[in-house]
């Protein structure tokens, strides 16, 4: 019963040519991120089709090229610290705008999420500015809480949406049984919203890992990410290496959606299903 | 209120308990909300808010001129336009400039000066370095006779007009616009570069909302119609772009559409075209990737909005005698119309701020404001002129985002 426009009215020929054009407009969204994959197994020098043959030598390559090595290591040390960061901070903000009523709630909600709403060229030269006055330019410190302001704001709405579907009588029934408020959140309302909080923090890995403006300021080459090594190689040469890169930073991308899909799964589970809840 | 609770005696306080006990708890309550939401709050105005508002500032900010020379700043007040200024005028130019002997504030003020006018930093390191040490019988004679410029009055009204704390400069060079003698006036044809700029950004945004809209529009149709379970695996193929790295993205479309890439081989392989076209380094490689980045964007908010159209209307509209077409324009379109609203100003604000993309596929010709920001930053070293251009980047978008953005949550804008 949720069909539509298409399947209503339309005649048959145009809903076929509907349904063609989208399948050509997917695959515009689609295969042209997965032509990094087969390039980066070439056993060629150039990236051009048909492959001459197939190699792993570009991946021997970034795992032996201390360029590569160090991008990678930075990259996830980058990532994991802006993780726990904004996942602690951002869940605690979450907590207690849910839990507290004042006038200037939509506020502080507004302004924990502009990070969002202004163009990341700008934040990026604005904290290179900043930074430099407080010698962080060029450190990972600087990099981390640079990436860790864009990720705040995932963390805080993926909380805050799962906090509103669940339910306060949890948190008072463990209450008037005698538990402490530390001890009723860490075994009731934590195990509760641990889906949304672990969705927060992926959000937060995502968005440092494939960040690429932020680490061209505020990072110097021995800060080099994943994403910036793959900038300079493609503005200057473009080697099978790059691909190699690419792919690794595409399987991480989507073996984190993949996660997030479970994730989103058992939420639905968990707060759908209060009742069965033991 | 503490104060007269304490005077109260002891045997007030059961009548009053139970009203203070509960009072006291929402207090100590609401202070642990607080504390919870502290840490993010200070995160954010101190590393996001402050350091936005102190580049936007650096736009009229004006401290090197009025403090590297103080004195001509205050001998300049009395004179007026149009004329060569008197003795004491360059006297305090000389003693100002002398200080600077050896110092490299004197590159900078040379550097700064030179952003208004082409030729002021060679003319200021030239007099630094032949200004000699000691008293002479006229500043204004030895500063002639080291260079004739300063005989020159554009240089003194740059030097007068440049002498506040506060500056439009900036802000009227990122409009074409500049003080001249007869006041604000347009500059001359090769040194107008931002109107062209914004121009050139708010067509390539207005193009590639465009483009999304119409190929988004009948995707997001197709996909609201289908069965839930093909739905969900086309709902997951507009995921899989969304969630891929801009980075990936990009460099995908430089290996496709270079000379020799995919799309070209194919296309000749087809006989569509007789010899490679020129695909990349131009405006046709920057709409290709940036619809490419930005279509689930549109996609995505259309299709929520049709997903809730109830088929009853088209059903009703057609029984009545109307065609498809009719169907469609009275009765489908209107009530897809906040989810286009939403997918338009999501695409278009994103696109204002795009920066990677456009550097990486496009030509010199085909960079945005954002580009400009970065190079500003990042090669000239003008933060004034770097700072206005984000002033009117972020006005832009805030105007848009008023005019439009009540449609859309801030929690679904990503820039990149």
């Amino acid at each position: 019963m949720t069909r539509s426009f298409g399947d209503t009215i339309l005649a048959t020929g145009t809903r076929v040519g509907l349904r063609v054009f989208t399948g050509v407009v997917l695959a515009y969204l689609v295969l042209p991120i997965l032509v990094v994959v087969p390039l980066s197994f070439t056993s060629g020098q150039l990236l051009v089709f048909p492959l001459p043959g197939l190699s792993l030598q570009w991946y021997a390559d970034f795992f032996s090229n201390p360029l590569w090595t160090v991008a990678l290591r930075n990259s996830v040390a980058i990532g994991l610290t802006t993780t726990a960061l904004a996942t602690t901070i951002g869940t605690m903000a979450a907590l207690g705008l849910h839990n507290a009523k004042f006038r200037m709630k939509p506020l502080v909600m507004a302004l924990l999420v502009t990070p969002l709403a202004a163009p990341v060229v700008i934040v990026a030269v604005a904290m290179f500015y900043f930074f430099a006055t407080l010698n962080l330019v060029g450190t990972y410190a600087g990099v981390i809480l640079a990436h860790t302001i864009l990720a705040l704001p995932f963390v805080v709405v993926t909380v805050s949406a799962t906090l509103q579907s669940y339910d306060p009588n949890m948190t008072r029934a463990g209450a008037s049984l005698g538990g402490s408020p530390i001890y009723v959140f860490r075994t009731i309302t934590l195990p509760i919203i641990a889906p949304g909080i672990a969705s927060g923090a992926l959000f937060a890995f995502v968005t440092s890992f494939d960040e690429i403006v932020i680490a061209l300021f505020v990072a110097s080459p021995q800060q080099r990410t994943l994403p910036r090594q793959i900038f300079s190689g493609v503005s200057e040469s473009i080697s099978p290496t790059i691909m190699a890169a690419a792919v690794i930073l595409l399987a991480v991308s989507l073996a984190l959606m993949g996660v997030m899909e479970l994730l989103r799964r058992r939420s639905e589970r968990l707060t759908g299903g209060i009742n069965k809840q033991r | 209120m503490q104060a007269s609770l304490e005077m109260m005696g002891e045997t007030e306080i059961p009548k009053m308990g139970l009203r203070t006990l509960v009072r006291r708890a929402e207090r100590r309550h609401f202070m642990t909300m607080l504390a919870l939401m502290a840490p993010s709050v200070i995160f954010v105005a101190l590393l996001f808010v402050i350091p936005i508002l102190l580049f936007l500032f650096r736009s009229v900010d004006n401290a090197e001129i009025p403090t590297l020379l103080p004195k001509t700043a205050v001998a300049l007040d009395t004179w007026r336009d149009g004329e060569i200024p008197g003795e004491p005028v360059f006297a305090a130019l000389a003693s100002d400039l002398h200080a600077l002997k050896g110092s490299p504030d004197a590159a900078l003020l040379g550097r700064r000066l030179n952003f208004a006018v082409p030729g002021y930093r060679r003319l200021i390191t030239r007099t630094v370095t032949s200004l000699p040490g000691t008293q002479m019988a006229s500043a204004k004679e030895t500063l002639a006779a080291i260079d004739k410029s300063w005989l020159d009055p554009v240089y003194w009204r740059t030097l007068k007009s440049q002498s506040g704390r506060i500056t439009d400069f900036y802000l009227l060079s990122a409009l074409d616009l500049q003080r001249g003698a007869g006041g604000i006036e347009k500059v001359s044809g090769e040194q107008a570069i931002f109107m062209s700029l914004y121009g050139r950004t708010l067509y390539t945004a207005f193009g590639v909302t465009a483009l999304c809209l119409l190929i988004g529009y009948p995707v997001a149709a197709v996909m609201a119609a289908a069965r839930p379970a093909v739905a969900n695996w086309l709902l997951s193929l507009v995921l899989i772009p969304f969630w891929t790295s801009l980075l990936v993205r990009t460099t995908a479309w430089v290996v496709l559409l270079q000379t020799e890439g995919l799309v070209n081989k194919v296309l000749l392989q087809l006989g569509v075209i007789s010899e490679p076209l020129k695909l990349m380094f131009n405006t046709a490689g920057v709409f290709i990737a940036m619809v490419h980045v930005l279509l689930p964007y549109m996609i995505l908010p259309v299709y929520s909005v049709m997903k809730g159209i109830s088929p009853v209307h088209l059903r009703a509209a057609a029984s009545l005698g109307a065609n498809p077409a009719t169907v469609f324009r009275t009765v489908y379109l209107p009530l897809t119309i906040p989810g286009v609203a939403a997918g338009c100003t999501l695409v278009f604000v994103l696109s204002l701020g795009f920066y990677v993309t456009p550097a990486l596929v496009g030509g010199p010709g085909d960079q945005m404001i954002g580009y400009f920001i970065a190079y500003f930053t990042n090669s000239a070293v003008n933060w004034g002129l770097a700072s206005a251009l984000g002033v009117f980047l972020l006005l832009l978008i805030g105007v848009i985002y008023l005019a439009l953005g009540k449609l859309v949550g801030f929690d679904k804008l990503k820039v990149r």
